[in-house]
């Protein structure tokens, strides 16, 4: 039965009820009238329309599983913690190496400067060790290069994240309060855990002159 | 023809420790007229400046201006086109080295590398020193 049979059907059935009892129609006579229709709709639906409708319904669990397990990595705590953090740790490794090269070339130098003032067989074998030390200091470039390859990495990867942070907001954010508390990472057994900090961003480092202050400020 | 030790060198690194290593080896080697740029456009402006130099040796990946793009200009500008130019850089792909043969380069330094691969590409682009 197409939509318009059934349409006409349903007007035949309501012009019989109406015929019959008036305006006025009972519960029970819209109740049957009800099921009429829903009849006649389940007689509508195809095999192939009740897979398509199977087959949204099993894409829409999917969808708010992903929903929620995307909520539980915390994707804004990777935004707005986790990928800063490692990308300000990256920049303090070229940061340091380069301090660290310019140092040794600052050594070297020194050491070239003294050349003239030796034996022609001391001065031979310093210039090769001293070259030797150029040549090793190329890391420092290397390094440089390669940290900048993941640093643009994690670019695209905070990118990405913030996508899906704007897509998904509110509902990880319905999501997460629903959870409640993240789960604590597993704890660093060692009793002294809350102090291993790693090195710290010079802005943020103490200098030994500090140190030096507070030891003899604590007796 | 022996090569001038006083030819005026041009070299383009946008990592200042870089351009201290290479100016310290070239010095090593006997050449002590070295200018230093930080990136393409920098070199560019200093080769067009008047001054002669008889060598650029630059790195590839840099900004504004790369390597590849310096060596591309020096080679349509009619006063610069014969100039040696040596690319020192970490990139090592073969489509890298094409690209930079196609463009023009005199020849081609990988790093990490050391004094005798510096000195013996140096060689083949001047001549022996």
């Amino acid at each position: 039965m197409n939509q318009d049979d059934a349409e006409i059907a349903l007007q035949k059935r309501l012009d019989l009820i109406r015929a019959a009892r008036g305006n006025a129609v009972p519960l029970d006579d819209v109740a049957e009238v009800v099921r009429a229709i829903l009849d006649t709709m389940s007689g509508e639906i195809s095999a192939k329309e009740l897979q398509v409708y199977n087959e949204l319904e099993a894409l829409a669990v999917i969808i708010r599983e992903t929903k929620r397990e995307i909520a539980q990595i915390r994707p804004d705590e990777i935004k707005d913690d986790f990928l800063p953090t490692a990308a300000d740790e990256l920049d303090a490794i070229v940061q340091s190496t380069e301090t660290a090269a310019n140092t040794i070339l600052d050594a070297v130098e020194s050491i070239e400067a003294v050349i003239p003032n030796v034996s022609p067989e001391a001065g031979e074998a310093l210039t090769n060790a001293t070259m030797a030390i150029y040549e090793g200091c190329n890391f420092q470039d290397l390094t440089g290069q390669r940290i900048s390859k993941v640093v643009n990495t994690l670019k695209c990867i905070e990118e990405r994240v913030n996508t899906l942070v704007s897509a998904f907001g509110a509902e990880i954010e319905g999501v997460l309060a629903s959870q409640g508390a993240p789960e604590a990472p597993a704890a660093d057994p060692r009793d002294d855990a809350h102090l291993l900090n790693g090195p710290q961003h010079p802005e943020a480092a103490s200098s030994q002159d500090e140190i030096d202050r507070l030891l003899a400020s604590l007796g | 023809m022996a090569v001038d030790k006083n030819m005026r060198i041009l070299i383009v690194d946008d990592y200042k420790t870089m351009l201290r290593i290479i100016r310290n080896l070239l010095k090593q080697l006997g050449f002590n007229n070295i200018d230093e740029a930080t990136d393409g456009s920098m070199a560019l402006q200093m080769l067009r400046s008047g001054n002669t130099y008889g060598l650029v040796i630059s790195d590839w990946n840099m900004e504004p201006m790369t390597g590849l793009q310096l060596l591309r200009e020096v080679r349509a500008d009619a006063h610069l086109k014969s100039l040696p130019f040596i690319m020192v850089t970490a990139e090592s792909k073969t489509e890298n080295v094409i690209a930079a043969k196609e463009a023009g380069v005199s020849n081609y330094i990988v790093k990490p590398f050391n004094a005798e691969t510096l000195k013996t590409k140096m060689s083949s682009v001047l001549g022996d020193f």
